[in-house]
């Protein structure tokens, strides 16, 4: 078998060996003992041609169910929106793709100034100065905002809304066990975070409250009480993770007094792709910029006095810190980050508020279809593209006859809350169009019947 | 030429330019902000760049440009394996039945995808020799986390609760020691032996009833393979403590010998090294980690299972660490992986690895005349080499970095690891030819000579580059960390 990635040929072969003055490659590995060495092939698949690899996966792929066949109106934390061609354009070059991080500026000033850009942008939408460039995505960003708010505060008490995305509350009660933290979960009422129970949870041991704005269930948080709440506990932490699609047409968190504003960018040129890679922001305050975890590009000069940009602050991180680091974090999503840099350019201040609006309008038009298919809200709060339906029958078994028709459902949420058994997590995008919206509420109607 | 800035896409916004156009508003509108509490509505608009599709098109083009990529040239970047990206791994994770599918779609509809990890983790536990894989982990350094949770969680349950310290060889990579404080252990320092392995009497002082997990990267950081690595586990074990395996240099070892072979209980690996998944500027990765058979019922959740055919994910595991990731780890990596691992084959592999080390060895034999080599008997993937000589002419490292800049290849890991003064640290990969190893061999021969010759041109490059030696202390000190629009 010949492998079309490995140039080196037998006469190459031959001359390094004599060059190195060894007789075959066997005695470079000498120093591996023999106790531990392999003494047969690996068992794995035989290698096959690009042809017949292409065509397996291709089938492999067309086993699953896409959303580009299928019309969903699943969201949940992941949401299926248009992406401009542009998007995919860039990301394909090579520059960008196979580079590593930007330790030297001067061959990645490409990186370096989209990075940057990206920066700006998340902070114009959360209205937070400081934004890093970017982490793993929106779950593992809310666990840094918790070891963030634990190391400023000195506390270990932190309250999370219950309408926070379940499986964010999961990655935060893994995490506490590191760091022997404890986690209160504030319930909610009407589809929002309980503001009493809030209250009488908060004392002078809150390390950080945790909201999700627009929350798991689609509804819009009322950030603005939350905040004044908080702020008679001085010190704790206002953690709210926000969908920043949602921010070009609400006003963003930093404009209600947030210390820490994270989420995922997934809604701006990011396929679902089963759930990863995705690409988590985290923005915050001034005063709080020596603590971030992740990556900074900062803008410099050259020595000609040309603007030039590097990573800056470096001194928080784990390869200069090692065990006194703020956070262990090494890589982050710089080629989502950049996807979703390309998609709010092609967006811009008109297109994100109008991509806000259209999802809006479209979910309210669900929303009141579904209601006079007498299929009724749980909750009647604003919302923004997502809100929650009461069924008559189990979520799963509507799904499934969803399915057969050409829908993917909305989310089971009975899974993750058990008192909402037969509720249905329902979203809608502005991809979604009024035919196939009227389509999908008649067989609603009908499955539930 | 007269250089100047490259404008920011803020500075080539201008009012009334766009460069989208949206699906139809084809439903009634709704009045929102009837609807909205006033104070929720936005009042100021986010000011987004407004430009059309031409000059986002340029703008980006542009940044790429002044970018370099493995396709750009050699880029022998030590510890990173920045081995060539095969584009086809790029066609595959494209296709919609990847690309196009969510996380929460009942499983019976993602069979295809569900079949890719699980036949993944396969291949993965066959070439680590450990028992089960999970794909959760973002990266390496959430593999790692993952990793120690496991093994804090397995020493709890057998209620070894004062097992508090992770020894680290002071070769290590910075993550190892953060990740082991944000696990909520003491790190203690292992020293390294005059031959740059671990120092085994220093290991045996440092061994006790507290501690947790001795964590190791085999080939080390040096490049060179722990031989004492079955005594190292022993010693370990004998206290028991877990031997936790740091999969950043498999490259080296495929097929040769396996982490689960030398005693390891836990190994972590990085898709985005060995197995091609694209370093993407910084990111995305994939950090799956795989255990030993007493360490796999504390497995981050869901797990997959195969039932007569069907694939499952699988939430109820009692014991389980919880969950580590949102979703399924980073799918769009692991396709990647996937699809190079099925490229390659067992043979082919081997070969990586064959070649690799072939490759290394080769370029430390040429380097070995001009620059000092702190170890001297024969690396695996990667070596390193020491400029002490050339600092003595008042060259760095870090200037012979640059200069390689102005010889269009892409500087290796300079000042790492820190115990070796003046260290540079190459990894040229089993993907680079004779004569690309050749020319890097002839471009740090030409710069020690210029080290001796004409210093100023080594100690004041790059020259050839869009920007030249930046300002990096003002951007840390008074750091400017986005763009302000003048007035």
């Amino acid at each position: 078998m010949k492998f079309r990635y490995l140039p080196i040929t037998e006469t190459d072969k031959k001359e390094m060996l004599d060059k190195i003055g060894v007789s075959s490659t066997e005695e470079l590995f000498s120093d591996i003992p023999e106790e531990v060495r392999l003494d047969r092939e690996l068992n794995l698949k035989k290698p096959v041609s690009e042809f017949e690899l292409k065509k397996e996966l291709t089938e492999m792929a067309s086993k699953n169910a896409n959303l580009t066949e299928y019309r969903s109106f699943l969201g949940a934390g992941v949401y299926d929106h248009f992406i401009p061609s542009v998007v995919d354009h860039v990301i394909s070059r090579q520059e960008f793709y196979t580079a590593y991080t930007p330790y030297q500026p001067e061959l990645t000033q490409g990186e370096l100034q989209a990075m940057f850009e990206f920066q700006t942008m998340v902070s114009v939408l959360t209205a937070m100065p400081i934004v890093n460039s970017s982490l793993y995505d929106g779950g593992t960003a809310v666990v840094e905002a918790v070891y963030l708010s634990v190391a400023q505060t000195k506390r270990k008490k932190v309250l999370i809304s219950a309408a926070m995305h379940p499986e964010y509350r999961q990655l935060v009660e893994t995490a506490s066990n590191g760091k022997k933290l404890e986690i209160v979960e504030i319930n909610y009422k009407d589809g929002l975070t309980d503001l009493k129970q809030l209250e009488q949870e908060l004392d002078e041991n809150t390390a950080a409250v945790l909201v999700q704005y627009p929350n798991f269930f689609g509804q819009i948080e009322p950030l603005e009480k939350i905040n004044k709440l908080i702020r008679q506990q001085k010190e704790a932490m206002f953690v709210v993770s926000s969908n920043p699609l949602a921010l070009g047409y609400l006003t963003p968190p930093g404009e209600f007094g947030a210390d820490i504003v994270v989420g995922d960018t997934q809604v701006f040129g990011i396929p679902a792709q089963f759930g990863g890679p995705h690409c988590g922001y985290f923005a915050t305050t001034q005063k709080l910029m020596r603590k971030v975890p992740g990556r900074f590009v900062g803008e410099t000069v050259d020595r000609d006095g040309i603007r030039g940009f590097v990573l800056a602050l470096q001194t928080r991180e784990q390869h200069i810190r090692r065990e006194k680091a703020t956070s262990n974090i090494t890589s982050n999503q710089a080629l989502n980050a950049l996807a979703s840099s390309v998609a709010m350019s092609a967006l811009g201040k008109n297109g994100v508020k109008e991509m806000a609006k259209l999802n809006m309008h479209k979910a309210r038009y669900t929303k009141q279809k579904l209601e006079e298919a007498n299929l009724p809200a749980a909750f009647n709060g604003s919302f923004f593209n997502e809100f929650v339906i009461k069924l008559s029958k189990p979520v799963s078994v509507v799904n499934d006859q969803l399915f057969e028709k050409g829908f993917i459902g909305g989310f089971d949420l009975g899974k993750a809350y058990p008192e909402l058994e037969n509720h249905m997590l329902v979203a809608t995008t502005e991809i979604r169009s009024k035919e196939e919206i009227d389509v999908f509420v008649k067989e609603m109607r009908d499955i539930n019947g | 030429m007269a250089k100047e800035n490259f404008p920011l896409i803020f500075e080539r916004s201008k009012e009334g330019r766009l460069g989208y156009n949206l699906p139809t508003l084809d439903v009634p509108e709704v009045n929102l902000e009837e609807e909205l509490e006033d104070v929720y509505v936005r009042t100021v608009d986010a000011e987004l760049p407004e430009v059309n599709e031409l000059e986002l098109m340029r703008h980006y083009i542009g940044l790429s440009n002044r970018n370099f990529g493995i396709l750009s040239g050699f880029y022998p970047l030590g510890s990173c394996t920045m081995k060539y990206n095969p584009v086809i791994n790029e066609d595959v994770v494209r296709l919609p039945g990847f690309s196009h599918i969510h996380p929460y779609q009942d499983p019976k509809t993602v069979q295809g995808a569900l079949e890719l990890m699980y036949d993944l983790q396969v291949h993965l536990e066959e070439i680590t020799g450990m028992h089960e894989i999970t794909l959760q982990p973002a990266a390496g350094s959430q593999g790692e986390w993952t990793a120690l949770m496991m093994i804090k969680a397995f020493h709890e349950a057998n209620g070894d609760h004062h097992r508090d310290e992770v020894i680290v060889p002071d070769s290590a990579h910075g993550t190892n020691p953060a990740t082991a404080a944000v696990a909520g252990f003491k790190v203690v320092e292992v020293k390294s032996n005059e031959k740059g392995l671990v120092d085994i009497e220093d290991l045996k002082r440092l061994v006790n009833e507290n501690t947790a997990a001795l964590m190791l990267t085999n080939p080390n950081t040096l490049g060179l393979f722990e031989t004492e690595i079955l005594e190292m586990s022993e010693i370990i074990h004998s206290v028991g403590g877990k031997m936790y395996y740091d999969g950043a240099n498999l490259n080296a070892i495929m097929g040769y010998t396996r982490p689960g072979d030398m005693g390891f209980d836990v190994v972590h690996l990085n898709l985005h090294k060995t197995f091609t998944g694209p370093h993407g500027g910084g990111g995305p990765g994939s950090g799956p980690i795989g255990v030993s058979e007493d360490l796999a019922p504390f497995l981050p959740k869901p797990v997959i299972r195969k039932n007569e055919g069907v694939y499952e994910l699988v939430y109820d595991l009692p014991q389980s660490i919880g969950m580590v990731k949102s979703y399924y780890g980073n799918f769009g990596i692991n396709v990647r992986a996937y699809t190079y691992i099925r490229t390659m084959g067992a043979e082919g592999l081997k070969k990586v690895s064959e070649y690799a080390v072939l490759n290394a060895n080769y370029m430390m034999r040429g380097l070995e005349k001009e620059y000092e080599l702190p170890f001297t008997q024969y690396c695996k993937h990667e070596f390193v080499i020491s400029c002490k000589k050339q600092k003595k002419l008042g060259v760095r490292a870090l200037n012979i970095a640059k200069r390689l800049m102005d010889l269009e290849i892409h500087p290796p890991t300079v000042y790492f690891p820190l115990i070796v003064e003046e260290a540079i640290m190459i990894e040229p990969t089993e993907t680079e030819s004779k004569e690309t190893l050749d020319n890097f061999i002839n471009a740090m021969i030409q710069i020690a000579d210029e080290a001796k010759s004409n210093p100023e041109i080594v100690q004041e490059a790059p020259h050839n580059t869009v920007i030249k030696r930046l300002d990096e202390t003002t951007a840390s000190r008074k750091p400017i960390l986005r763009f302000q629009r003048e007035g």
